[in-house]
């Protein structure tokens, strides 16, 4: 009999479906009609991504309307050496990107060659990806602006 | 509203009261939305763990004694669950049994494609042994309304050149056609020392 460790491989996995509701569906419907929206809160502030309730007075959100797809860079962490699970596998920016019209951040991956190219205030916009199905991932990534629509 | 709002109204976000732009108006609307979390470990299973996935090796199922009441627990853990006390002592338990408890799934589970509905999850308690553990109970010819508690069954192991260091060693339990056991009463833990019904 052996005295070696023994090792095998645990996964855990939990398959979910989660029902969307109205306000984030409709968030999601845009993403997949490359449509940006955000949630007009009771002050005349956007919030994007929208939330179901306004977080300041708890009022419903019940109007969602389409901003920009460029924005600024409000706050970045360069992530060098990506995990398996991350968004991205080659090396890139988490970071925080007020879109025009919104008045919150989103959370989101630049996708640049190394973190020199990254800087607080940079402007970006949005790359999608062809194929997109109602989903945060319809976003490929956020590149440096050029003008051009993404 | 806000704060105080009659919570038997629903707010306009339940209500689909949520206005969008036109151009998505006429557009079938994202209504779900898949999240899967996955997490992938290195299991180590440590020292008595160890043990008994070795001696699965060898289709045997083996269990630790309680040095205070003699009661054997399968698989074995190093310390009784009833005393606190570490175990030194370690036994052989029979690969036959009786159902102690059981279920049978109708509904398909995602993501297990190897199971097929309909099937039956029993709490099986080896003989020789005060716990039990869940396991598949099949058979090619096994009637689902025959399965009952008390059902005496043996486990099915997998072809000898195909054993591991594994409990899924035991594909299933089936029927042996052995009158019922006689199940004793359960208690929170264990069952009683003459090493369970026969």
């Amino acid at each position: 009999m052996s005295d070696d460790v023994l090792r095998a491989p645990l996964v855990l996995e939990y398959p979910f479906t989660r029902t969307t509701g109205p306000v984030i569906g409709g968030f999601l419907t845009g993403l997949r009609e490359a449509m940006m929206l955000g949630a007009k809160r009771s002050d005349g502030t956007v919030m994007c991504p929208p939330l179901e309730y306004d977080p300041l007075t708890a009022e419903p959100i019940t109007e969602l309307i389409e901003i920009g797809q460029a924005g600024e860079v409000t706050t970045w962490s360069w992530a060098g050496d990506p995990r398996p699970q991350q968004p991205f596998e080659q090396p890139f920016a988490w970071a925080m990107v007020k879109l025009d019209g919104a008045d919150t951040p989103m959370l989101h991956g630049v996708l640049v060659d190394d973190a020199d190219a990254m800087s607080t205030g940079m402007r970006v916009q949005i790359q999608w990806r062809e194929e997109r199905t109602g989903h945060i991932a319809d976003i490929a990534g956020f590149v440096p602006e050029t003008g051009d629509a993404g | 509203m806000g704060y105080n709002q009659d919570p038997s109204v629903p707010p306009a976000a339940l209500s689909g009261a949520v206005s969008i732009p036109d151009a998505l108006a006429d557009l079938e609307p994202v209504r779900s939305v898949t999240t899967p979390l996955r997490m992938e470990y290195t299991a180590t299973p440590g020292a008595s763990l160890s043990k008994y996935l070795r001696a699965m090796k060898e289709k045997r199922i083996i269990g630790d004694v309680c040095p205070d009441t003699g009661m054997v627990f399968v698989p074995p853990r190093g310390v009784s669950p009833v005393s606190g006390k570490r175990t030194t002592e370690t036994v052989d338990v029979a690969d036959e049994g009786y159902i102690e408890s059981f279920n049978i799934t109708r509904i398909p589970i995602k993501g297990r494609d190897d199971l097929h509905p309909p099937y039956v999850s029993a709490w099986v308690v080896p003989d020789g042994s005060n716990t039990g553990s869940i396991a598949l109970v099949a058979g090619d010819d096994l009637d689902l309304d025959d399965v009952r508690i008390g059902m005496r069954v043996k486990a099915v192991w997998k072809p000898d050149d195909e054993l591991e260091e594994s409990a899924a060693n035991i594909l299933h339990w089936e029927p042996t056609g052995e009158p019922d056991a006689e199940v004793p009463d359960m208690m929170r833990i264990g069952r009683p020392t003459d090493g369970g019904a026969q």
